[in-house]
């Protein structure tokens, strides 16, 4: 049963051919075998599900209509808030934090009666590649125990690829959900900025995060768009229909993109890895097969897209990150002689070094006398580099690229050296200082059976088309069907 | 190598951000931020004179809504995480000492 798609269980759910106490039954008996090595989970759910899972079935059995999920169990990533069980960030500052209400998206996948089996681990706040930097506990890759399950939504995807859920959350600010689906062996989707309502996700960097799904396959990842795409009047920045109304991902799925012509630049896959390399150019020759076109051109300013971006999602997250004051909620320090303390060692006891970092960088470049130096600079690159991909997007339907430029890392490999860990960032942070939806689809397996990513963007609000594209290509190839 | 950020700077950007870090946090963390700032200055290679900021990338601006109340959290809703509280009040250590004379 764990092999079975999100679209396949739901099916089979909503005919009454199988139980979805039973679907929850073998994801918990999966994660009691792995947990304990994967370490995917903050905090699980068996009851909870388990009741939720009891009342889909009893309302298939009585004959009522289900939701687009009904009785698949899923995963969300630890970021997003839940009025039951704790809502962490794989922070220490919110690791008895009970959110007293539920993120847009878990209102959502309660309405297509989905059922939460758990919160996944993830970098604390977000930050980081490797989900190293969580201040709760270790996860690893479901391939290779001793690599990285990339991050920051780490767990969600190592959830998904060792059969732990059906499908998950995770959210991107710089690569969050790409990275690890590469990582992972998985498909990863981060939409528009605009598309996934962000009310009830803890904020890092508010104008370059957003919500999107892991899935096994394409069809998952759609399956899950469907469900959790469209506009939220508490998220003053998601977008509504009069804007860009909402696509069904599913319906064409399976209908390839006629005369599709693809850009690629060629000196990101020249920077790659060998073995990333030789899989990227055997997924265009694919294409090409296909009857595509290839079209070579030049996006200039995405060399200065990790600089761009180290300043404007820190001076985001500074400012975000003041609301952990030790007052209103969170950790407060035990003993302090003032305010001033209550604010500076609640939060020096309770962030990681990464956190802190950022903060800290983010508070330089917004402080007096460095704001136009920096900030405004970067917020002037982001405009260039939005720039590159309208003019790519001009040329051809869609751009082409590594997701990264190796597989996975080894755990400890690029801890010493922050600067090492977000140059490894370059192929996936230009898409969210230019808000446009970018997949991660498996494309091969490296020399040590390590999952490498293709992946695909498109312009704004065409995430249809942008599954249709990753589609054409798995429909031929079936990396996905492996398992670690 | 001369840093960016110096020991003294440092410190004064982490009572900006409210931690109170270690010295050897400090230390440490004035050579981090000097080197990310460095690699920042790539940014600096690109003449932006002419280019617009873009803070988002949404076409929408200000958005509004009716001014009207609409159900919220309770009061016990909006203290149940409080690290401190007295009744639904956020409890917090006295802000003025007592001899500022306020």
């Amino acid at each position: 049963m764990l092999e079975l798609s999100c679209r396949q269980l739901r099916d089979d759910i909503a005919a009454g051919r199988v139980k979805s106490v039973d679907a929850v039954e073998a994801v918990f008996a999966q994660i009691e075998k792995h947990e304990q090595t994967i370490g995917a989970f903050v905090s699980t759910f068996k009851d909870i599900a388990l009741e939720k899972a009891r009342s889909v079935d009893a309302k298939i059995a009585a004959g009522e209509k289900v939701g687009l999920l009904a009785g698949v169990p899923v995963a969300i990533k630890d970021n997003m808030c839940t009025s039951f069980g704790a809502t962490t960030c794989a922070s220490k500052i919110l690791e008895n934090f009970h959110a007293p209400y539920d993120a847009g998206v878990v209102e959502k996948l309660n309405a297509a009666d989905a059922v939460i089996v758990g919160k996944c681990n993830m970098d604390e706040f977000a930050m980081g590649s490797s989900t190293e930097n969580s201040g709760l506990k270790q996860t690893v890759n479901p391939w290779d125990n001793s690599k990285v399950p990339g991050g920051s939504s780490g767990g969600s995807a190592a959830a998904v690829a060792g059969r732990m859920c059906f499908a998950s959350l995770g959210s991107d600010t710089g690569g969050s959900i790409r990275q690890p689906a590469s990582f992972c062996g998985v498909v990863g989707l981060k939409p528009t900025y605009g598309r996934v309502s962000r009310y009830g996700l803890v904020a890092y960097g508010s104008s370059l995060d957003q919500i999107g799904p892991f899935g096994r396959d394409v069809g998952d990842a759609a399956l899950m768009m469907n469900v959790i795409a469209g506009h939220d009047e508490r998220d003053s920045t998601s977008v509504g229909a009069d804007i860009a109304p909402v696509a069904d991902c599913l319906v064409d799925l399976d209908k390839p993109v006629e005369g599709l012509k693809i850009a690629v630049v060629p000196q990101f896959n020249a920077g790659a890895s060998d073995e990333v390399q030789a899989a990227i150019t055997a997924a265009l020759e694919a294409y090409k097969g296909m009857g595509a076109e290839i079209v070579e051109i030049e996006m200039p300013h995405i060399d200065y897209a990790i600089a761009a971006y180290y300043v404007i999602a820190t001076a985001e997250a500074s400012s975000n990150l003041a609301r952990y004051d030790g007052v209103h909620y969170g950790h407060r320090t035990a003993d302090p002689k003032d305010y001033f303390e209550v604010y500076s060692k609640s939060r020096a006891e309770a962030f990681g070094d990464e956190v802190k970092r950022r903060i800290m960088l983010g508070t330089y470049v917004l402080s007096s006398g460095y704001y136009d130096a920096y900030y405004l600079k970067a917020l002037k690159v982001r405009n260039l580099i939005r720039g590159d991909f309208t003019a790519a997007f001009e040329k051809a339907d869609c751009i082409m690229m590594p997701v990264s430029p190796t597989t996975a890392f080894g755990i400890g490999e690029k801890t010493d050296d922050p600067m090492q860990m977000y140059l490894a960032d370059i192929y996936t942070i230009a898409a969210n200082l230019a808000g446009v939806p970018g997949v991660s689809v498996p494309c091969g397996f490296d020399s040590g059976n390590m999952p490498i990513g293709l992946q695909i963007f498109t312009p704004a609000f065409t995430e249809d088309k942008l599954l249709r594209i990753a589609r054409m290509y798995e429909k031929e190839h079936q990396w996905h069907t492996k398992v670690p | 190598m001369s840093n960016k950020i110096d020991e003294a700077q440092a410190r004064q950007v982490a009572k900006l951000s409210r931690l109170d870090l270690t010295d050897d946090e400090i230390k440490r963390f004035s050579g981090d931020l000097s080197s990310i700032l460095e690699y920042i200055e790539k940014l600096d290679e690109l003449n932006t004179d002419s280019v617009e900021p873009l803070a988002h990338c949404l076409p929408v601006h200000n958005v509004f809504r009716a001014d009207v109340p609409k159900e919220s959290l309770t009061a016990e809703q909006a203290v149940a995480n409080a690290p401190e509280r007295y009744d639904n009040y956020f409890k917090v250590p006295k802000v003025l000492d007592d001899n500022s004379g306020a």
